[in-house]
C-alpha cells in the first residue's frame, strides 16, 4: 500500500552561530518522511534539537542547509507571499498554555484571529459562528466565548489552543509537547481529545516529546534524536518492543515503571549527560555514553539503515539480546 | 515506639489567608516517616503535597500560616518554634530539595563556598576541614572532578549536575529527614533515573529518612515504602507501595492509576478522571472528590467521609459502598 506522503525532508541542517566563531549543531543531516494521517513521535532528551527540527521542517525557522517538500512542492527558500498557502496547512500546538494565549483577548477573539487574517469567512457572523464550532469541537462550552484565557484552567487553555490551530483546515499540526505542563488527569483528556480531532479531521501530527509514555499511546511511528541526529525511526510498537539503537534502549528502560516489583529487576543507566552541541563528538555522537562503542565509532559516522523493519544509525545494531 | 520515628505529623492542618477567605491547603493530616524509610505523598497540583514540605520546614509566608496539629522531628515538637530555633534545625536535623535547583542555589557564589557555610555554621569545623569533607560529599553525589567543580557557580552547570550539587548540599549536614518536592520533575528521563538511584543509596547507607513528593506514579512506585494520596488538602489513601499499586480502594486512587500509559499495550483511548480539581475555597459539601467520582452516591454530596482502616496500614477515606473492590 502505497501511502502519501505529506512532508518530507533530506539533509536537513540547522546550525546557530556561537561564541567564538563556532557552530551550535542543532540539526544534523536529517532526512525524514511524515506520511499523510499518521502521527509521528519526535522524541529525545532537552537540548537534542527536537524542537528546532519541528520548527525547520514548517519553516518556522529557515534551514541552514537541505530541502523540505510538502505535499510534493519545495517550501524551502521561498518567499513570505509564495508560502502563505503552504503556511495555512501547518499548524503548531505549544506546550505551555499559559504563555501562548494572549492575555488581553477573548477566547472568541483569539480563534477568530486565524479566520479573520485569511479572510476565511464573508462577515462577523460568519466568523463567529465557525468559532463556535471549534470551540465546541474541542469541548469549551458556549457561554464561555467572551472570556479571557486567565479564567480558564490549564487543560482548558490547551483546548483553546488547539481550536486555534484548527481553524484553518490544516493538515500538518506540530505538537509541541502539548501535555508536559498538564496534571495526569488531565493529559489523558488533552491526548483523547488529539486522537479524536485526527480522526475528525484527517490530521497529521508531528508530536514532540521527551515523555516516551506518552509517545507510546499517541504515536504510529517513532524518531528517536540524540545531539541533532535521528538514531533510530520506525513503528512505535517495533521500536518500543525490539529497540536497536543502544540509546533508545537506554531512554526505554530509564523510564519509571509505576509497579514496585520492577525495582527488584535494575536496569543498567545511561551515566554521564549530553555533550555539547558546539563541540560535537567524532563519528557517532552518541559513543561518549554508549558501552557498546568501539574504534569505527569514533572515526566514522554511522548512517540510517534497514536493520529489524526499522531504520537505525548504528555500527553494532541489532544488539544482541 | 513513637521515638523510632524521624517524622510525625498530627492532624496538621494549613492554609492561606486571602481577602477572598480562608483556603484550607491542608486539611488534618497525619503522617509519619521511620528511620531510613522513604515515604511519598502523591497528588496533583493544588493537592497540598508542597505545603506539607513547608510545613514541616518552618518555610510558610505570609499569608501562609499553620493553623493546628503538631509536626515531632525525632520526638522535637516544630510548630510555635521561633525561626531562630528552626533555622538551626533547618540544614542540620532536616533538610529540602526543589524542582528547579537554580530557586535554592545562589548564583554569585560558587558551589563548593555555598555548600561549605552549612559545616561552618551547623558543624563548626573550620574551613580547611569544611572543604574536605565538601569535596568527599560533591564525589559521593556522583560529580565526577570534584575539585574543578568546587570554584564552579550554578549557571555553569547543566541541570543533572545542579540537581546533584542540590542533594549534595542537603545531605552535607548528614540530616535525619530529606523532603525531595518533584526532584526529578525537571530533568530528561536518564538523569531522572540516576537522580532517583542516588536518593535511594544515600538513604540506605546513611539511615537517613525521605519524604518524596511527586505526581508521578512511575517515580513513587520505584521510591516508596509507604505512599500517601492527597486529594484537595486531604489523605484519601495511604499504604504501603505494594498494596496501593495492587489493591488501591479509593476511585480516586484508582482514577490515577488508571491514567498511567501501559507501555506494551495500544488502547484507542486512555480513561480519563472527568472535570476539574476543586477550588479550596469552593469545597462541595460532602466528599471533595465527589463531583468527579464515578462512583458517587447521593450520601457522597452531602456527608465527609473519614479515613477508616481497612487493612492494617491501609487507610482510605472512602464510603465502604463506594470502595474499589478488593
Amino acid at each position: 500500500m502505497a501511502r502519501e506522503i505529506l512532508l518530507s525532508a533530506r539533509g536537513l541542517v540547522k546550525e546557530f552561530p556561537a561564541k567564538g566563531h563556532k557552530r551550535v549543531h542543532a540539526v544534523s543531516d536529517v532526512d525524514l518522511d511524515i506520511y499523510a494521517g499518521e502521527t509521528l513521535a519526535l522524541v529525545g532528551e532537552s537540548g537534542c534539537g527536537k524542537s528546532t527540527l519541528g520548527r525547520t521542517l514548517i519553516q518556522l525557522i529557515p534551514p541552514t542547509a537541505g530541502t523540505v517538500t510538502f505535499q510534493g512542492h519545495e517550501i524551502t527558500g521561498l518567499s513570505a507571499r509564495a508560502f502563505a498557502p503552504y503556511r495555512r496547512q501547518m499548524q503548531l500546538i505549544f506546550q505551555d498554555p499559559y504563555a501562548s494565549l494572549d492575555p488581553r483577548m477573548t477566547v472568541h477573539d483569539i480563534v477568530a484571529e486565524p479566520l479573520v487574517t485569511y479572510k476565511l469567512c464573508p462577515d462577523k457572523a460568519a466568523v463567529t459562528q465557525r468559532v463556535r464550532e471549534l470551540l465546541d469541537a474541542v469541548g469549551i462550552p458556549d457561554e464561555f466565548l467572551y472570556r479571557y484565557p486567565h479564567q480558564f484552567s490549564g487543560g482548558q487553555r490547551q483546548r483553546i489552543g488547539i481550536a486555534r490551530a484548527i481553524a484553518l483546515q490544516p493538515r500538518l499540526i506540530i505538537c509541541d509537547e502539548p501535555v508536559s505542563a498538564l496534571d495526569v488527569s488531565v493529559q489523558s483528556q488533552i491526548l483523547n481529545l488529539l486522537k479524536d480531532l485526527q480522526e475528525r479531521f484527517g490530521l497529521t501530527y508531528l508530536f514532540i516529546s521527551h515523555d516516551l509514555s506518552v509517545v507510546r499511546f499517541m504515536a504510529d511511528r517513532v524518531a528517536v534524536m540524540f545531539l541533532g541526529r535521528l538514531c533510530e525511526v520506525g513503528d512505535t510498537k517495533t521500536v518500543y518492543e525490539r529497540p536497536a539503537h543502544p540509546y533508545t534502549r537506554f531512554l526505554l528502560d530509564a523510564i519509571p515503571m509505576a509497579d514496585p516489583r520492577a525495582r527488584e529487576t535494575e536496569k543498567p543507566l545511561l551515566q554521564g549527560e549530553i555533550p555539547s552541541p558546539i563541540d560535537v563528538p567524532s563519528g557517532c555522537r552518541f559513543r561518549t555514553r554508549c558501552p557498546y562503542a568501539t574504534s569505527r565509532c569514533r572515526t566514522e559516522e554511522p548512517e540510517l539503515r534497514a536493520v529489524d523493519g526499522r531504520l537505525v544509525a548504528c555500527h553494532a545494531a541489532p544488539l544482541d539480546r | 515506639m513513637d521515638n523510632d520515628l524521624t517524622l510525625k505529623i498530627e492532624h496538621l492542618s494549613s492554609g492561606f489567608f486571602t481577602e477572598r477567605g480562608y483556603v484550607p491547603a491542608v486539611d488534618d493530616v497525619s503522617l509519619s516517616i521511620g528511620k531510613g524509610q522513604v515515604v511519598g505523598i502523591v497528588g496533583e497540583s493544588g493537592c497540598g503535597k508542597s505545603m506539607i514540605a513547608r510545613s514541616v520546614m518552618g518555610l510558610l509566608k505570609y499569608p501562609g500560616r499553620i493553623t493546628g496539629g503538631s509536626i515531632k522531628l525525632a520526638g522535637q515538637e516544630l510548630t510555635g518554634m521561633s525561626d531562630g530555633q528552626l533555622q538551626r534545625i533547618r540544614g542540620k536535623d532536616m533538610a529540602m530539595i526543589f524542582q528547579e535547583p537554580m530557586t535554592s542555589l545562589n548564583p554569585v557564589v560558587p558551589i563548593g563556598k555555598q555548600m561549605r557555610e552549612a559545616l561552618l555554621l551547623h558543624e563548626k569545623m573550620d574551613k580547611i576541614s569544611a572543604k574536605a569533607e565538601v569535596l568527599k560529599m560533591l564525589e559521593h553525589v556522583g560529580i565526577s572532578e570534584p575539585k574543578k567543580r568546587y570554584g564552579a557557580y550554578p549557571h555553569e552547570l547543566s541541570g543533572g549536575l545542579r540537581q546533584r550539587v542540590m542533594i549534595a548540599m542537603a545531605m552535607i549536614c548528614k540530616p535525619k529527614l530529606l523532603i525531595a518536592d518533584e526532584p526529578t520533575t525537571a530533568l530528561d528521563v536518564t538523569i531522572e533515573a540516576q537522580i532517583l538511584r542516588l536518593i535511594r543509596s544515600l538513604s540506605r547507607e546513611t539511615g537517613m529518612s525521605v519524604l518524596l513528593i511527586s505526581h508521578n506514579l512511575g517515580v513513587i512506585a520505584q521510591m516508596c515504602d509507604t505512599v500517601y494520596v492527597m486529594y484537595a488538602g486531604k489523605i484519601v489513601e495511604q499504604a504501603d507501595a505494594y498494596t496501593l499499586f495492587d489493591r488501591h480502594a479509593h476511585p480516586y486512587t484508582k482514577g490515577l492509576m488508571d491514567s498511567v500509559i501501559d507501555l506494551k499495550s495500544n488502547p484507542r483511548r486512555l480513561p480519563a478522571i472527568g472535570g476539574v480539581v476543586p477550588n479550596l475555597l469552593h469545597l462541595p459539601a460532602g466528599c471533595a472528590f465527589s463531583p468527579r467520582c464515578p462512583r458517587a452516591m447521593d450520601r457522597c454530596r452531602e456527608e465527609r467521609p473519614e479515613l477508616e482502616e481497612l487493612a492494617p496500614g491501609h487507610l482510605c477515606r472512602c464510603f465502604e459502598e463506594g470502595r474499589e473492590r478488593l
